[in-house]
């Protein structure tokens, strides 16, 4: 058969800009009780719109949203029910996607395929999870086989269990170093929104309390800037008796929202952006279950061999904490010091919270804020760990970077 | 500090009555703004959820106290704006209408104009800008809370409006004043009294922009973040708002009092001048052209007071609650779960009438809808009648394309009678005669299913007689229209002693289905609207027939207030036609219905029976009506004729209640109100007999006691 030409051009990737809106504390306490995940998908569309007004809205030729619990205000394909809701043309088309805590990385890597071979112009990509709504693991039916056969682990459900596995096979990451580790993240985390540096990218939410007073979400809820060392000590260990794990060291439930503005080349030319962030490399990886936080460790590795640089190519790195010995155990792995600068410099998912599905978007939309203070630095990682034993990494080049590297 | 306008007012009337109230809480919390501004956020909350807030004594109460607290943090400078905002999807109801009841004497009515004053006035008092965040429906004293702040925005879906002149009221708060002040004379005059008198008067969120009410519209998705943006943009002076409708020097002239002039004609024209409310509020608009806002609440409040004690204010908001009530739930309607699904309806007949049910029926129920008749080109010229009226809803974009093209494919057709087989609900709409419908129906009934339902559609035949002529008669009801069809919103649902319950739940379900309002009345000559017109028709004919004068007759009726005169009534469904009517209701009832020998005789004449004037007004009879009239010489005077319309009025309502013709006296009054247009300010009927002394007169007591206002759930 004769071979026709191709209908597509490959072309460069570019997360053009991402914002978020505040993460909430889950619950009845929390600021986002009365607002459904759907709206806070929509609105996080709608602030990114308003502040890409170049960008025409009926050439977006995606809408993709991560949610990790696809039911109820997170089912009927969020990338279109959010896109309607917030407004875009009807001729933009959506759909939702899950890879639970890597969602909205999966929906921007989704989007990055789609934008590489030239398919899509202009895509969005994010996620959202309302975990006071629907707590993980809730109206789930596990397949027996998965225990029955050993395939996973029961404890492998448990995502605390399998934060205390990477205690068990690295005895050398104490509680100490996990403690400190989170009390840092809380400290840098405060640090930055002193500094205005969190704040920019946040798309402020109308909200309703709990006695009917509207009100407005500016700034996310669950951060401890109070943390110390002896109060971290004193944490009981909620996933195992006398074990390592706290909620100290684990990230809060949360809700929340985010998106990104992904284009290609030629998009990116037609309009004159200025896109904060280029694509090199992406991977995913796959771990045992039972110790799904080492998940980052493989998907970097993989994501670095694709890309033809190592670890000490990248400049920033800005890694989900989920728990804070998952995140020294992928430090470890790659000989990196436990409070390198180059990691997590405003803190990360132990203070701002970790709405699942949302989290990825929320790594690169800081990680992008940052290539902006510093054009010495190259290349960034975004990576995170995935329940049943999944990691997932994106390696980020910085469009400011100057070619002197500090 | 000085004193304010309202600060030593005494409240205690209007909060004395205030136990029932359902309060309005004002929650404040403050929104750092991105400029680091500080707006002070107001919502109101209405106690009972899920209801939109309303306000009333301690409501305002509330509100006042809060506003009072936030001028001075204002003037601490802790806050640099205050916004207000309504709980769920409305942004206020304005005041509570369920309460108004309570309002027992002038003082306390005065001050529930003085306390709305008092609290909304604040909003502009503050000594820091003040925005109305309009997210939903804002009616009555809802949109004057915002007409109060110096800015607003408004959601998409919020629907602004002043109706209290339709019930008989004005707006109170502030709304003649600060109106016609921020959007000009012309188009205040519209909403407040032109719209509002047609009781449809809502302003859309693009209008109101357009009209200047409102200075920013933002969209649903983001509302309140998009204004509270905008509001830090004008609290920075990186925005500003121009006003081009605000009045200038040149509309304060004489051009405002024009408009108020002209618009004074067209209602003593159109209404009458026996309406109280339009022409109060016409007054006050007209003085709302100094400027001078103390000086126009002070007037505002009299005006108020003086309404809410009247007896058109108490007939209008009865007549108000009525509609709302038993529309929402007919009263004698079984319950819903026994009714019947209509999947297909069939229609005997191809003229007129059949043509304007099988749209209607289509358009509202979106199932297949079946004529008949006998031959081909008939049934295809009606089809494609129905075409040409689809297609006209479509070129006025009432439809969409596919809608239409969805209508247009329910609309059938048939010479075979066999076709309507599997139709679950079958209305005749042949000739109004008892034989013919007897015809028609019993020839459909073997073909349908047992358990289909069978309407006739008539106005003066019994329903019963008609069923005589079927095997299964309980399946039968009657289903009486008004004219025309698609427009009128009353349906009277006839039972017969024979309808089984089924039946009636399927009539009603399917009444309300086509968006009527349905009203269920006994198998008795002319049911209930054309039984009180043919009694007004009776007295004009007996007037006449004594050689009373035409204008003398005319005069009479026209303190009813009705929408039209008898005569004119007569004039426009026919001569004949009425005279047949008269006929009826006479044998039905000799003593009480006047057949007029005169209406035949009129009826037989060539070209006009009226004189109009260039107005089309009517002036007299033509030349030719007056040579076949035949009138005595014992002319009755103008009062007493009111006297006796008036009591054989009461009289007749007495009988059809005791007759239980309809169940109970709102009933009666919600046909008149809907099928005949009578006037809300006389509350239909009934209250206007009591107010008159008809009741007395007639039978000795009232249809209602002391205030027959019922509690409404706006």
């Amino acid at each position: 058969m004769e071979s026709r030409q191709k209908v597509t051009t490959p072309t460069n990737v570019y997360f053009v800009d991402g914002v978020r809106t505040p993460f909430g504390r889950a619950g009845e306490k929390g600021m986002y009780h009365n607002t459904r995940a759907d709206d806070l998908a929509a609105k996080a569309i709608a602030g990114l719109m308003a502040r890409n007004p170049d960008v025409p809205a009926e050439r977006i030729d995606e809408v993709i949203i991560a949610a990790t619990s696809q039911q109820g205000d997170q089912g009927l394909t969020l990338g279109r029910t959010a896109a309607l809701l917030a407004g875009l043309p009807e001729s933009v088309p959506g759909f939702a996607i899950d890879r639970m805590c890597a969602g909205a990385m999966t929906s921007v890597t989704t989007a990055c395929g789609g934008i590489g071979i030239g398919a899509y112009d202009f895509a969005l990509a994010g996620g959202v999870e309302h975990m006071g709504r629907h707590p993980f693991g809730t109206v789930v039916d596990p397949n027996p086989r998965l225990a029955a056969e050993g395939l996973v682990s029961p404890e492998a459900l448990n995502m605390g269990a399998t934060a205390e596995r990477i205690h068990d096979r690295f005895p050398e990451l104490t509680k100490e170093r996990a403690d400190r580790f989170a009390m840092h993240s809380q400290h840098k985390t405060h640090t930055a929104y002193q500094a205005g540096k969190i704040q920019p990218d946040l798309v402020p939410v109308a909200v309703t309390d709990s006695d009917g007073a509207m009100s407005l979400a500016v700034e996310d809820e669950g951060r401890r800037p109070e943390t110390t060392m002896e109060g971290l000590a004193g944490l009981r260990t909620p996933f195992r008796p006398h074990g390592k794990v706290t909620a100290g060291t684990s990230s809060p439930l949360t809700d929340g929202a985010t998106i990104s503005l992904l284009a290609g080349s030629r998009a990116v030319e037609e309009f004159g952006l200025a896109p904060k962030m280029g694509l090199v490399s992406f991977a995913f990886a796959g771990v045992d279950p039972e110790i799904m936080g080492i998940g980052p460790i493989p998907s970097t590795e993989k994501a670095l061999r694709k890309a033809g640089l190592t670890i000490d190519d990248i400049g920033l790195f800005e890694l989900n904490e989920a728990f804070a010995i998952q995140v020294l155990s992928l430090l470890d792995h790659f000989s990196i010091e436990d409070d390198d600068p180059r990691v997590n410099p405003w803190g990360g998912a132990i203070a701002m919270g970790h709405p699942l599905a949302a989290t990825g978007v929320r790594l690169m939309t800081q990680l992008a804020a940052q290539f902006a203070e510093r054009p010495d630095v190259q290349y960034g990682l975004t990576a995170m760990c995935v329940g049943l034993g999944q990691g997932g990494s994106v390696i980020w080049e910085n469009p400011h970077y100057n070619g002197r590297r500090n | 500090m000085s004193l304010g306008q309202y600060d030593q007012t005494d409240f205690s009337e209007i909060n004395s009555i205030s136990a029932n109230e359902v309060p309005t809480r004002a929650r404040v919390r403050d929104i750092t703004l991105s400029s680091g501004r500080v707006l002070a956020l107001i919502t109101l909350c209405s106690e009972q959820p899920g209801r939109p807030n309303t306000l009333w004594a301690a409501s305002l109460t509330e509100l006042k106290h809060v506003l009072d607290e936030l001028k001075g943090r204002a003037t601490a400078g802790e806050i640099h704006a205050v916004g207000i905002i309504g709980s769920g999807r409305a942004f206020s109801a304005g005041a509570d209408l369920s309460m108004m009841p309570a309002i027992a004497s002038r003082d306390a009515a005065m001050q529930l104009a003085q306390l709305g004053h008092h609290a909304l006035g604040r909003l502009s008092d503050l000594g820091v800008p003040s925005f109305g965040f309009i997210n939903g429906t804002a009616l009555g004293g809802g949109l004057e809370i915002a007409l109060h702040t110096s800015y607003r925005t408004i959601h998409p879906s919020a629907v602004l409006g002043l109706p209290e002149v339709g019930i008989g009221l004005l707006p109170g708060w502030g709304g003649t004043f600060l109106l016609p002040n921020l959007i000009g004379v012309d188009a205040a005059i519209k909403i407040m009294v032109s719209d509002a008198l047609k009781n449809r008067g809502t302003v859309a969120a693009a209008q109101a922009v357009e009209l200047g009410i409102v200075d920013a519209l933002f969209p649903a998705s983001n509302f309140l973040e998009d204004s509270l943006k905008w509001a830090d943009s004008i609290l920075t002076g990186s925005s500003s708002v121009i006003r081009d409708q605000q009045p200038n020097a040149d509309v304060r002239g004489t051009l405002w009092t024009e408009a108020v002039e002209a618009e004074r004609c067209r209602l003593a024209r159109k209404v009458g001048i026996v309406p109280k409310a339009p022409y109060a509020a016409l007054e006050l608009i007209e003085k709302a052209k100094d400027g001078d806002r103390k000086a126009a609440f002070e007037r505002e409040d009299q005006a108020f007071a003086e309404l809410i004690l009247g007896e058109q204010f108490e007939a209008s908001l009865y007549a108000f609650n009525t509609v709302q009530k038993l529309s929402k739930r007919p009263s004698g309607a079984p319950d819903s779960a026994s009714a019947r699904k209509v999947t297909k309806v069939g229609i005997i007949g191809a003229g007129l009438m059949a043509r304007q049910f099988a749209l209607l029926f289509a358009t509202r129920l979106r199932v297949p809808v079946l004529l008949n008749d006998l031959d081909e080109f008939r049934v295809t010229e009606a089809v494609s009648r129905i075409h040409e009226e689809i297609g006209g809803l479509e070129a006025k974009g009432r439809l969409d394309h596919d809608t239409a093209n969805r209508i247009r494919s329910l609309i059938l057709a048939s010479t075979d009678l066999a076709d309507y087989a599997d139709c679950d609900f079958v209305i005749e709409a042949v000739f109004e005669e008892t034989r013919i419908k007897q015809k028609a129906l019993a020839s459909i009934e073997p073909i349908i299913s047992a358990e289909a339902v069978l309407a006739t559609n008539t106005s003066s035949l019994s329903v019963e007689e008609i069923g005589t002529a079927l095997e299964n008669p309980e399946r039968l009801v009657g289903f009486h229209f008004f004219n025309p069809v698609a427009a009128m919103p009353l349906l009277e649902i006839v039972s017969t002693p024979m309808t089984n319950q089924e039946t009636l739940a399927t009539a009603f379900a399917t009444a309300k289905a086509l968006g009527k309002t349905a009203v269920l009345t006994a198998d008795v000559p002319g049911f209930v609207v054309n039984r009180i017109l043919a009694k007004v028709m009776g007295e004009a004919a007996h007037a006449i027939e004594q050689g009373t004068s035409l204008e003398t007759v005319e005069r009479a009726f026209a303190s009813l207030l009705l929408p039209m005169s008898p005569i004119e009534l007569i004039d426009l469904v026919g001569w004949k036609v009425a005279a047949h009517v008269q006929d009826t209701m006479h044998d039905a009832f000799p003593d009480r219905f006047f057949a007029s020998e005169n209406f035949h005789r009129l009826a037989s004449i060539q070209g006009d029976v009226l004189e109009r004037d260039e107005n089309g007004r009517v002036v007299g009879w033509t030349h030719a009506a007056q040579e076949v009239l035949e009138t005595g010489v014992a002319p009755i005077g103008m009062t007493d004729l009111l006297h006796r319309i008036q009591d054989g009025l009461a009289n007749e309502a007495r009988i059809m209640l005791s007759e239980r013709v309809v169940s109970n006296v709102e009933d009666l009054d919600l046909c008149l109100l809907l099928g005949a247009g009578w006037p809300y300010i006389n509350g239909g009927l009934t209250p206007y007999l009591d107010r008159v002394g008809a009741s007395r007169r007639s039978f000795g007591a009232t249809f209602h006691e002391g205030k027959h206002v019922a509690a409404p759930i706006l």
